[in-house]
């Protein structure tokens, strides 16, 4: 550490390091007592009569003071010295710290992430077996692999159009109801609703799209904020045909192409016909290649379409829209192409979580789900699909964790409930990841097309849009 | 000087705009404001700060709806356009009348070769069957986007910015930022360019490669230009034709020479009252008769 190696070169700094490390751990930690005193400090429960009554949870609460204290403590008097130190020693050596060629894992990770996603069903199942696989692969597994691809349709109204959609969870609700009733009602069959609930989400858009795309910036995001929310309401009210806040419960399960079915009664079970012993992880391990493709589709989609005249007028319209009329594109067919896609995506994702949950209501489409969706756009870098993979990983993966977390009862005593700190950890680690990368994990934004290199603009060149 | 008068009428205008004007609330921007552009010619429109011709160029390329008047854009096959009856995108798109900005307007985040392409986004989305095609990879569009690259190659050339192809936009200095935004307007193939101050802060040797671009974009495909400048060392150089906006209203209209000596002019750009301007033209009339030129001025105060 910083203060055993350099006592020769700077004799005096060290205990004024020390007590500039005591006094920023003290202040760190009256700011921590003052913001959490209120949020973590009372506890408020019902007594025997009834009555709504509080009381404070001092020890909780010192935990969070002192991990705060002592945080700051050890920041300001070891991690930054020895940061500074390497840097500097770094700038000496005159070592630049860009390096061209990237490692073996660098250059194909797209490669070994997808062989990775591929595998990942077997070798759960053979870690945890057929039953214990189920947690592994429908909470973590289909439940990331959702919000990425929601966050993929989501990029390309956000991250190539510059288009700013708070109401994007409207889409996704048009597709889960989509399959709902409509396989409930006409009987019809995954394979088929799931097109067809990409174009009922498609047709949203646009509609959507026309009243709403004259405005720009933070109109826009108010409306379309509105907008998902009269989707929820009309849910909600429309109870003859949405039943409501009831939901809509036992949707049809998809099935292996209509040849194989999940539906336990049915004389072509999966897990009959191959003489399996009966378990829905079956079910579960056939849904997560299902999204697992309709990722790929996103994905590659999204790819193509970055290389067509249509995808380079997105990114043309979030750089400078009077720019792009001057140049003879119609913006208005351009943002709705861009919202009709994004919704579409969106849609196929709604049937699919219809069909993983077997029951849809309108609780699941509310505003903050539309909120992490935007937040993992933009904390992975607007346009990356990378970093929007990624930052799903991160925040969706994380959240998933803290639900397994119960050593911490043994750190917070056993009425803390990890997952209740699911927004607080989602707050802080956006601003952790902002303050150091400000463009997101990925940053920089690969060009469509290229004379002689292809070099990555980085972000500090590309705009968010406008409107 | 024959054709140094007032009322230059070509014989094959390009655009002609008549009895234009545009009204921000109280302010007459532009009033009763009337020109004719030739085909294949340099037109220069010129003016103090203010002038309203920054107006005069969005109402022609669909910005502004000008409040009267008429913009006919005649193309090569004789096809008419009333300019102010088409949105902004079309009459680039089909009258094929294309600008660029006083304040520059690049795609900063893409690429120098990506701002050229944006720029041929009608002719790739017919190519690609309007995107279901080209998704299919269709060879038509291939062949398209091979063609695309080839003209944004040549005009990166015409440009000079070959070797900076693949760099953001953004990233280039201002004189091939300038540069740039001319090549991509070329790009999508206009009969009439228009460029709002393209020699605004230039240094010497950009000012003088600016010109030669133009003079190669008139000569080389016959794109005629209409041009706001204040560097009158580019107006007087490179036009073929000038005419001076005050107020917004036509104050002169000739051959450079011609609008170089009329008083007119030489009043508006030094700034004198009104009542000043007949002292101004006896004193250039005086100066001019002394040296024994005709300057061909009728000397007529409207
Ligand atoms: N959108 C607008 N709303 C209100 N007034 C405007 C608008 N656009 C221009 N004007 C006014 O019209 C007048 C002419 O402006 P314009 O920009 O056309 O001048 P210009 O000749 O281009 O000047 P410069 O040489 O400084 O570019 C100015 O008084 C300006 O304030
Ligand atoms: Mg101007």
């Amino acid at each position: 550490m910083a203060n055993i190696s350099s006592p020769v070169s700077e004799p005096h700094a060290e205990p004024s390091v020390l007590a500039r490390a005591l006094k920023e751990a003290f202040f760190a930690g009256l700011v921590s007592l003052g913001l959490f005193c209120l949020f973590v400090g009372v506890e408020t429960y019902q007594n025997i009569n009834n009555e709504l009554v509080w009381r404070m949870r001092w020890g909780l609460l010192a935990v969070f003071v002192g991990v705060a204290a002592v945080g700051r403590f050890l920041n300001v008097a070891f991690i930054r010295p020895a940061l500074d130190k390497r840097k500097l020693a770094k700038a000496k050596s005159g070592i630049l710290d860009v390096s061209e060629d990237k490692g073996f894992f660098h250059r194909h990770f797209l490669k070994i992430a997808l062989i990775a996603l591929l595998i990942y069903p077997p070798v759960s199942v053979m870690l945890r077996g057929v039953q214990g696989s189920l947690l592994l692969v429908d909470n973590f597994g289909i439940q990331i692999l959702i919000y990425v691809m929601l966050a993929w349709g989501l990029n390309i109204v956000v991250g190539l159009a510059g288009l700013l959609d708070l109401g994007y969870v409207a889409f996704y609700a048009v597709g889960a109801y989509s399959y709902a009733l409509l396989s409930t009602h006409f009987g019809l069959s995954f394979w088929v609703l799931l097109p067809l609930a990409g174009i009922f989400a498609a047709l949203w858009g646009i509609i959507l799209g026309f009243p709403v795309l004259r405005l720009r910036g933070d109109y826009l995001a108010i409306v379309t904020l509105a907008f998902g929310e009269i989707i929820r309401l009309v849910l909600i009210n429309w109870t003859e045909v949405t039943k409501g806040t009831f939901g809509v419960s036992g949707i049809a399960k998809a099935s292996i192409f209509g040849i194989w079915s999940f539906d336990v009664g049915s004389p072509s079970n999966f897990a009959k016909s191959f003489g399996l012993p009966m378990s829905s992880a079956y079910y579960k391990i056939f849904l997560f290649y299902v999204i697992l493709f309709l990722c790929m589709l996103t994905a590659y989609v999204t790819i193509r379409l970055r290389r067509m005249p249509i995808g380079r007028a997105w990114e043309a319209l979030r750089e400078d829209e009077i720019a792009c009329r001057s140049l003879g594109i119609n913006t208005v067919t351009t943002k709705l192409t861009a919202f009709a896609t994004g919704a579409m995506f969106g849609g196929f994702a709604g049937s699919f979580f219809a069909a993983r949950q077997g029951f849809v209501s309108p609780e699941s489409f509310v505003f903050i789900e539309s909120a992490v969706i935007l937040a993992i756009v933009v904390l992975g870098g607007m346009g990356s699909l990378t970093g929007i993979a990624i930052a799903a990983v991160v925040m969706v993966g994380g959240t998933e964790l803290l639900r397994e977390m119960n050593f911490l009862k043994a750190i917070f005593g056993p009425d803390f409930t990890p997952e209740l700190y699911r927004m607080l950890i989602f707050g802080l680690a956006m601003v952790v990841v902002m303050l150091f990368k400000p463009r997101g994990f990925v940053g920089s934004r690969a060009p469509s097309a290229f004379l002689h290199t292809q070099k990555n603009v980085s972000g500090s060149f590309t705009k968010e849009g406008h409107g | 000087m024959v054709t140094g008068t007032a009322t230059t009428m070509s014989k094959d205008p390009i655009l002609k705009v008549e009895h234009l004007s545009m009204r921000f609330g109280g302010l007459m921007a532009i009033n009763d404001f009337s020109f004719e552009a030739t085909r294949g010619e340099i037109t220069a429109l010129i003016g103090p700060n203010g002038a309203g011709k920054t107006t005069v160029f969005n109402c022609i390329t669909g910005f502004y709806k000008p409040t009267m008047g008429m913009i006919t854009m005649r193309q090569k096959g004789g096809k008419e356009f009333l300019l102010e009856r088409l949105p902004d995108f079309e009459i680039t798109k089909r009258a094929k009348v294309a600008r660029t900005f006083q304040n520059i307007r690049l795609f900063s985040g893409l690429t120098v070769l990506e701002n050229l392409l944006v720029a041929q986004h009608n002719a790739l989305m017919r190519a690609s069957g309007y995107t279901i095609l080209g998704l299919f990879g269709f060879p038509a569009y291939k062949k398209a986007s091979l063609a695309s690259i080839e003209l944004a190659k040549y005009w990166l050339d015409k440009a000079s910015l070959t070797d900076r192809a693949d760099d953001p936009a953004g990233d280039l200095p201002y004189g091939a930022q300038r540069r740039l935004e001319i090549a991509r307007a070329m790009c999508t193939q206009p009969e009439l360019l228009c460029l709002d101050e393209p020699a605004a802060g230039l240094n010497p040797r950009e000012s003088l490669a600016l010109n030669t671009l133009l003079r190669d974009i008139r000569t080389d495909t016959g794109t005629s230009i209409l041009l706001i400048e204040h560097d009158m060392s580019v107006v007087m150089e490179i036009s073929d034709h000038v005419v001076v906006l005050e107020y917004g209203q036509k104050i002169s209209d000739g051959n450079p020479q011609f609008v170089q000596n009329d008083p007119k002019v030489i009043a508006a750009y030094l700034g004198v009252e009104d009542d000043e301007v007949d002292e101004v033209i006896a004193e250039v009339e005086q100066v001019a008769a002394t040296v024994g030129h005709g300057t061909g001025s009728t000397g007529e105060r409207p």
